[in-house]
């Protein structure tokens, strides 16, 4: 005998308390502090506040230890809690020119100003698993050194004297802002730069890879790619110049791409530009294969029609919070659209049984 | 309780005023998609955002408020939206369809008719009727600028010289106040009379895809046909299980594993009312 289900309130809260628990694990193993996560998963960090569009590393790591790892579900935490902040302004630009680099190499010149600085980086690494850190994870001080005096000025400046690369285009109009307008097409590179920035790390990957396979194939070498921190600046009206408020940790990757001319520009390497929070290569690099496929319609390319080119596809599909929550929510009920096709299906069935009948009779 | 670490209703005023805004430009052109810059909410996309962005724009303290979800107020979803809103805005709330002065609904219109003063808030996900005929964007924002809506047409009759009928189910086109082919969201094509010439001020947000759009009380809504295969609200052939009624839309309910089935009433308000009245269907206890 059925009776209209009820007690959703009471699963819900109890799914929650089961939940809690889950998270928290076997109680005889010591519990997991935000700092041990700040500290020792500092890359899973830079993630979640890359994709979370909010530079907080405590709050970051808050996020993966309520999301029991889950990043793309930290990453939500993050977007939902700086939804809800106030705006007092917004900073001058950085200037990555004068970042402090932890990690800069060039893979288009053997030697350069500034030198090429390897920096804490897993490229090297034979990966085999260190047995030694199942028992003991402390690790002598490395070396360190006195960093090179001065700015470490760009590579793609020098290429730039020459001409031989494409101006970066200037532009003083203030960007719109992904996340106070809605997202409308086409649209400029600066907003397509603030989607890829925060879109997720596997999906633009995947996209970017999709380049060097052929699909809007362009070439691209890393002319730059330097991991630092910058200063923050911010114009404080009452005092009427930018005081400098704190820093930031950033990934940028320039890549120098490959481009014979068209009618219009004579034969120049063209830019791509990926810049993003904390230390992320991957994604850095990454974002700036998928800017540059996107640019193929202001540097007078053919539209191949290659998934990385077609800046719809890209900039609604890349946020993987919209994408995780369209997703997930097929897990709610559809009785009532189910119902309905049920009934459908039952009649045109129905009506092809008896043509059916009908014909053999005939 | 109201957590008081949140504005009233959980959105801040700037972000309501925004919300409110879009709310009034599609009022002042029904059926039309007004883009807003949907938030991020504590829920995920996908699970009702749009439509507890607009009930957060448009809830006072005096409000009383309705979640329904299939039709259901017990619905898990419904319970958490309904609970939020208890937390963030500390408004009451009814499953009495005739008691709620805002209902925010998903996949539903309830079966009692709603009366002037009431606003009905729909969850839509998909809320370009075009999408599935022409997946970009600026193309579908030309298409209705233009009214060029042959596409859609083309479609239906496909379905008529495939299958005999127009094989659309739930989320049926309208056309409002015959300019703009809308989507009235995954309900039922059972509810698209209720639709039109409705005495509520029915409005639809749809978090993910960052659109609003609205209609006023009393608008023109018809469901898209042709003269010679008109519109048909279907439901299941069956009376409600419990409660007996004839003209509720029904949820079809697998009872053993020999193929029994029973049918009942999706709007839970709707079937309790009515037993509690006294009307019997013939599965009742």
């Amino acid at each position: 005998m059925y009776v209209a289900v009820k007690g959703g309130e009471r699963a819900i809260e109890n799914a929650h308390a089961w939940l809690a628990e889950e998270r928290r694990g076997d109680t005889s193993i010591a519990e997991l502090s935000v700092a041990q996560i700040r500290e020792q998963l500092s890359l899973a960090v830079d993630r979640v506040m890359a994709e979370g569009s909010l530079y907080d590393p405590d709050l970051a790591a808050l996020a993966i230890k309520q999301a029991r790892g889950d990043l793309i579900e930290a990453i939500f935490l993050i977007r939902a809690y700086r939804t809800t902040l106030p705006r007092f302004g917004a900073s001058e630009p950085v200037d990555t020119g004068a970042m402090a680099c932890d990690r800069r190499i060039s893979a288009t010149f053997k030697d350069l100003p500034g030198g090429q600085v390897l920096g804490p980086t897993f490229d090297y690494t034979h990966r085999l698993l260190d047995f030694k850190l199942v028992a003991d994870g402390e690790v002598p001080d490395a070396p360190t050194r006195d960093p090179e005096p001065g700015d470490v000025p760009h590579v793609t400046d020098f290429l730039n004297r020459e001409g031989l690369i494409e101006e970066a285009p200037q532009d003083d109009t203030p960007p719109s802002d992904l996340t106070r307008q809605p997202l409308e097409m086409p649209a400029e590179r600066a907003l397509r730069l603030q989607a890829l920035t925060r879109a997720d790390e596997g999906f633009t990957l995947g996209l970017a890879y999709s380049t060097q396979r052929g699909y809007a194939r362009n070439h691209a070498f890393v002319g730059e790619l330097r991991i630092g921190a910058v200063p923050v600046e911010m114009d404080i009206p009452e005092l009427g110049f930018a005081v400098e408020i704190g820093e930031v940790t950033l990934t940028e990757c320039e890549t120098i791409n490959q481009f014979k001319g068209s009618k219009t520009q004579p034969p120049q390497f063209t830019r791509g530009y990926g810049l993003v929070f904390g230390q992320s290569e991957r994604k850095a690099i990454s974002m700036a294969l998928v800017d540059r496929a996107l640019r193929w319609e202001e540097l007078g390319e053919d539209f191949e029609g290659a998934p990385a080119q077609d800046a719809e596809f890209v900039l609604y599909h890349a946020d993987n919070i919209q994408a995780t929550g369209f997703l997930e929510h097929i897990k709610l009920p559809h009785y009532v659209d189910f119902q309905s096709e049920l009934e459908l299906v039952r009649k045109l069935r129905r009506e092809a049984g008896a043509d059916q009948v009908q014909e053999a009779a005939e | 309780m109201t957590d008081q670490a949140y504005n009233f209703a959980y959105l801040d005023e700037q972000t309501k005023r925004m919300i409110r805004r879009a709310i009034l430009k599609g009022l002042a052109i029904p059926g039309y998609q007004v883009p807003f810059a949907s938030r991020e909410m504590p829920m995920p996309y996908g699970w009702g955002t749009g439509g507890v962005q607009v009930s957060a724009a448009v809830l006072t303290p005096d409000d009383r408020f309705k979640v329904i979800d299939q039709g259901a107020d017990d619905t898990t979803n419904a319970v958490s939206i309904r609970s939020f809103f208890e937390r963030t805005a500390g408004v009451a709330t009814t499953t009495v369809t005739a008691d709620a002065s805002i209902i925010q609904t998903r996949h539903r219109i309830p079966e009692e008719p709603l009366t002037e003063g009431q606003v009905l808030v729909y969850q839509v996900p998909i809320p370009e009727p075009l999408r599935f005929l022409e997946p970009r964007e600026s193309e579908t924002r030309k298409m209705h600028a233009l009214e060029e809506y042959g596409l859609m047409h083309v479609k239906l009759y496909e379905d008529i010289a495939r299958h005999g009928h127009i094989a659309t189910s739930y989320a049926y086109p309208v056309k409002v106040e015959g300019r703009y082919v809308m989507d009235p969201s995954p309900i039922p094509k059972f509810d698209n009379p209720k639709m039109g010439d409705m005495a509520a001020i029915q409005l639809f947000g749809a978090g993910r895809e960052q659109r609003i759009y609205a209609l006023p009380p009393y608008t023109q809504v018809i469901s898209l046909d042709f003269e010679d295969h008109p519109f048909e609200a279907s439901k299941a052939n069956h009376a409600c299980g419990l409660c007996g009624s004839e003209d509720s839309y029904l949820d079809e309910v697998i009872i053993d594993d020999a193929g029994g089935r029973m049918f009942v009433c999706s709007d839970t308000d709707y079937c309790e009312a009515r037993q509690a009245a006294g009307h019997k269907g013939q599965d009742a206890a």
